[in-house]
């Protein structure tokens, strides 16, 4: 392209991240490295704390040296670039069946109330909140993600301890809140099968559909 | 490698690099598509080409599956294709379904009711009622510039648009925002498109999503009479459609031709009809006392035969203008030549371009098409972005396979693709720069504006030096390519519409006071001071409005005429709709004229003018073919001993949407160039 992509903002890479950048630019063959467009994206969005402008938007098309429209495309196809403000925390709440079934509207009025609507972001700049669909962690449903971990098995109290300890600066544990490592049944007492049981439960079970 | 398949029982044989729909193209055999067109690439997000594979476990998207890719059965039978099994109906119906469940219901107000391509699919592949109760999506319309109208809420997202503008018109605008239920066709930020063919995106929606603004509920297509013309806004003559109601002349859309503008055509093409109804001349006028007064075309006659009686026929002067048809200057000529007149130019432009190296010395030899074969282009002192968009779009077309070299010697313009900038001097121009070694077909591309320098000559002569040095001019190749920017000037230039003596072209008539009388044949873009003035044509504009004595013309769209494009290729347009008021056509003003000053000549009607001409310039004679020039006379050129100058090569199109009479009465055409120029568009 002639056309020329001039860069008018102040929004730069910071040092650190240019070398992280130039590293993905390496991963794709010569004359490709537009491809590494989302991870340019992902990196800039980390900088801008959690959120792509479309300054930072056009700036990425600037570094790739693209039309603005490509970049615009793809940070807008992406749920995971935010393209307006986010609080320093912020909650990707699951509301997709199995969380849903398993309390995740609890956790959304919890969210609504302390937070306020969807997309908003605290008066203190701390919290900000969407609903997402599904994060893949159905087993230990409900899940929430914040910034870039999973809050898993949550009960609404503990979203209010989690929100609380927040505000006031305190860590908070990622993870399970029922205690169980990644995503083993919550009943310990369950007896671990034997690949010889499992054969023999494969071998007797009843096959779908309606038998003879 | 040939390959043979079965479609719906019956056997061909196709070549494998074929696609499915190509091939059932081939074959006569329908298949709805929304998402893909011949000249873009594929998408395959419509679904509504499925057609059944035997042995594959789905329906396949006929565009995206090669022939290739067709497995014989187990024991070698032909691979089976079907389009009318009731899996493929099913198949459709679901895809047609699914598109017209945010669809909104609005065609008795949309204007491409009639023409609409969902709505004839609906017809024929649909089912008859909707499933869908929920509430249909609703998407906000975008302001993308004054040619292009939007209704969002109608877009299926073929992305045949998204496409186009990245593909063929290189200039990357459009995109699609969003996903699934929210995507949304969009230019960055909503700003408005740029694209010299924007407009195409108008014929390219199979729905009602972009509309052409100007033509907005301004007529339904089964009101339109449609004659198929050319265009004569630039030198290519790209096939056109004339559609009009009654009088007037409502739209312009392309014609199809594969040698020319393929499917293509620019936006003062297409646009440019609104010139043709305003600003325009309909009877004669005389200037009295400085006043222009309305006459009758006996007076105004009478006035122009008593001036051709008083004055010598050596003080007669000629200027044609850049839109006459050939029969015009060929008529034009004879009447001159038989008074003992031999001032006459088509240059008006000032341009030194002549026909005294042969044909092949000024037309476009390598052919639009040929820019296809080429694997080296060397653009000097011309700008084909502004100059003919359609012959920038088939350059960049070729660019794209990446096995174009494009040079470029003049000013720095975006031209859609990449080029090695040499230089913007004649200097230049120099074989050792460019590496043309493997190259076997090279264009030498030489703009029209190089002819405007006194050295064009020269330039041209240098040019034709390094084709013969690169040996780009054989029997199978010519690679010199004159690029006209006007549609009448090849076939002045065959006609020999220049005057005798060098002293009486069009620039140094224009002001010399051996010229008493000077007949302006649609000649705006001069400026001339001659004691009397006489303008033949259709438009009130600068060659008007200086005039002593107006006849009015007609416009190309309201006259049958022969053109001869910048390849040499003789079209020809025909009449759409009749001249407003007293006009008449342009070769009936001239036979007056000449029945007049007893010089009679003795045609009756167009088709005796035509043959008389065809007689004395036998390349007339073959309609739509061109006819070449002879690779052997450019020797001649090549032996010239000046240096040309080292001027910088200068772009005299300075505003693409202003060029001539038409344009300039043209609101829409106004509209776009303020657009361009950033000034903010005035209502009322």
């Amino acid at each position: 392209m002639n056309e020329v992509n001039k860069n008018k903002n102040e929004f730069c890479f910071s040092s650190k991240n240019k070398i992280l950048v130039e590293n993905e630019l390496k991963k794709y063959p010569k004359g490709r490295e537009t491809s590494a467009i989302i991870s340019l994206l992902w990196i800039a969005q980390k900088q801008n704390g959690g959120w792509l402008s479309t300054e930072i938007i056009e700036y990425v098309a600037f570094y790739l040296n693209i039309p603005k429209i490509r970049s615009m495309e793809i940070a807008t196809f992406y749920s995971m670039f935010n393209l307006s403000p986010v609080g320093k925390y912020h909650f990707q709440m699951c509301g997709t069946t199995p969380c849903m079934l398993c309390g995740s509207d609890s956790l959304k009025e919890v969210l609504s109330k302390k937070i306020g609507a969807q997309s908003s972001v605290t008066d203190d700049k701390l919290f900000s909140w969407i609903e997402v669909e599904c994060l893949g962690a159905c087993c230990n449903a409900p899940v929430i993600q914040i910034n870039d971990d999973y809050y898993e098995d949550l009960h609404s109290s503990d979203l209010e301890i989690i929100l609380d300890n927040l505000k006031n600066n305190k860590s908070i544990k990622d993870g399970s809140y029922k205690k169980r490592i990644s995503s083993e049944p919550l009943n310990k007492d369950l007896k671990m099968l034997t690949e010889d049981e499992i054969q023999e439960m494969v071998k007797n079970r009843k096959k779908p559909g309606i038998s003879a | 490698m040939a390959k043979k398949i079965l479609i719906n029982g019956s056997e061909f044989e196709f070549e494998d690099n074929l696609t499915l729909i190509q091939a059932l193209e081939v074959a006569d055999v329908e298949v709805p598509r929304f998402c893909y067109h011949e000249k873009l690439s594929i998408a395959g997000n419509c679904r509504m080409c499925l057609v059944e594979v035997k042995g594959a476990p789905k329906p396949v998207a006929s565009c995206h599956f090669s022939l290739s890719d067709l497995r014989p059965g187990p024991n070698g039978e032909l691979p089976e294709v079907y389009t009318n099994t009731d899996t493929v109906h099913t198949a459709r119906k679901g895809a047609m379904e699914f598109l017209l469940v945010n669809h909104p219901l609005d065609c008795p107000i949309c204007d491409q009711g009639g023409e609409c391509d969902l709505q004839d699919q609906a017809l024929h592949y649909g089912i008859n009622k909707s499933r869908y109760k929920e509430n249909k999506r609703s998407v906000e319309n975008k302001n993308i510039g004054p040619l292009v109208k939007t209704v969002m809420t109608r877009c299926i997202h073929c992305t045949r648009c998204v496409r186009f503008t990245s593909e063929v018109a290189g200039t990357e605008e459009l995109g699609a925002i969003h996903r699934g239920e929210n995507m949304e066709i969009t230019t960055y930020l909503e700003k408005g498109m740029t694209s010299e063919l924007q407009g195409n995106v108008i014929d390219l929606c199979p729905v009602g999503a972009l509309t052409s603004k100007p033509y907005e509920f301004h007529a339904r297509p089964w009101e339109l009479n449609k004659t198929e013309s050319i265009d004569v806004m630039d030198g290519i003559g790209s096939n056109i459609r004339i559609d009009s109601k009654g009088s007037e002349v409502m739209r312009i859309i392309p014609k199809y031709n594969e040698d020319i503008n393929e499917e293509w055509i620019s936006d003062k093409t297409r646009f440019i009809w609104d010139g043709l109804k305003s600003q325009r001349i309909d009877t004669p006028y005389i200037r009295e006392d400085g006043k222009l007064k309305p006459v009758s075309w006996n007076t105004a006659l009478d006035k122009i035969t008593g001036l051709m009686k008083k004055i010598e026929p050596s003080k007669i002067g000629c200027i044609a203008g850049d839109m006459v048809t050939a029969e015009e200057m060929f008529l034009m000529k004879t009447l001159l030549d038989k008074i003992g007149c031999h001032n006459y130019d088509c240059r008006q432009d000032g341009s030194n371009l002549t026909n005294k190296y042969g044909r092949s010395s000024y037309i476009f030899n390598p052919t639009i098409s040929g820019i296809e074969d080429a694997d080296a282009i060397v653009i000097i002192g011309s700008n084909p972005r502004m100059e003919s968009p359609v012959l920038n779009a088939r350059i960049r077309k070729r660019w794209l396979t990446g096995q174009l070299k494009v040079y470029h010697i003049g000013e720095d313009y975006d031209l859609t693709y990449d080029y090695k900038h040499l230089g913007t001097t004649p200097e230049s121009i120099d074989v050792n720069k460019m590496d043309l070694k493997d190259c076997n077909k090279i264009i030498w591309l030489v703009g029209d504006d190089v002819f405007l320098r006194d050295d064009g000559q020269d330039i041209l002569s240098i040019v034709a030096d390094c084709a013969q040095e690169t040996s780009s001019i054989r029997e199978d190749w010519n690679g010199l390519a004159i690029l006209h920017k006007h549609a009448s000037r090849v076939a002045g230039l065959d006609l020999g519409f220049l005057p005798k003596d060098s002293t009486y072209a069009a620039k140094h008539m224009a002001d010399s006071n051996d010229i008493e009388l000077m007949f302006l044949l649609d000649a705006d873009e001069i400026k001339i001071n001659n004691k009397y003035k006489v303008y033949i044509g259709s438009h009130g504009d600068r060659g008007a409005s200086n005039a002593d004595i107006i006849l009015p013309g007609a416009c190309y769209t309201e006259k049958n005429g022969f053109y001869m494009n910048t390849e040499g290729r003789l079209q020809q347009t025909n009449r759409a709709v009749f001249p407003p008021g007293d006009a008449k056509d342009n070769w009936r003003i001239i036979l007056e004229l000449s029945s007049r000053i007893k010089k009679s000549l003795k045609y009756k009607n167009l088709d005796e003018i035509r043959k008389d001409l065809k007689k004395n310039y036998p390349i007339f004679n073959n309609l739509n073919e061109i006819a070449k020039g002879e690779g052997s006379s450019l020797k001649i050129l090549s032996n010239r001993e000046n240096k040309p100058s080292d001027n910088k090569f200068i772009n005299t199109i300075s505003d693409y949407y202003l060029t001539n009479p038409i344009t300039r009465s043209s609101r829409i055409m106004a509209e776009c160039s303020m657009q361009k120029n950033n000034k903010e568009i005035i209502n009322g």
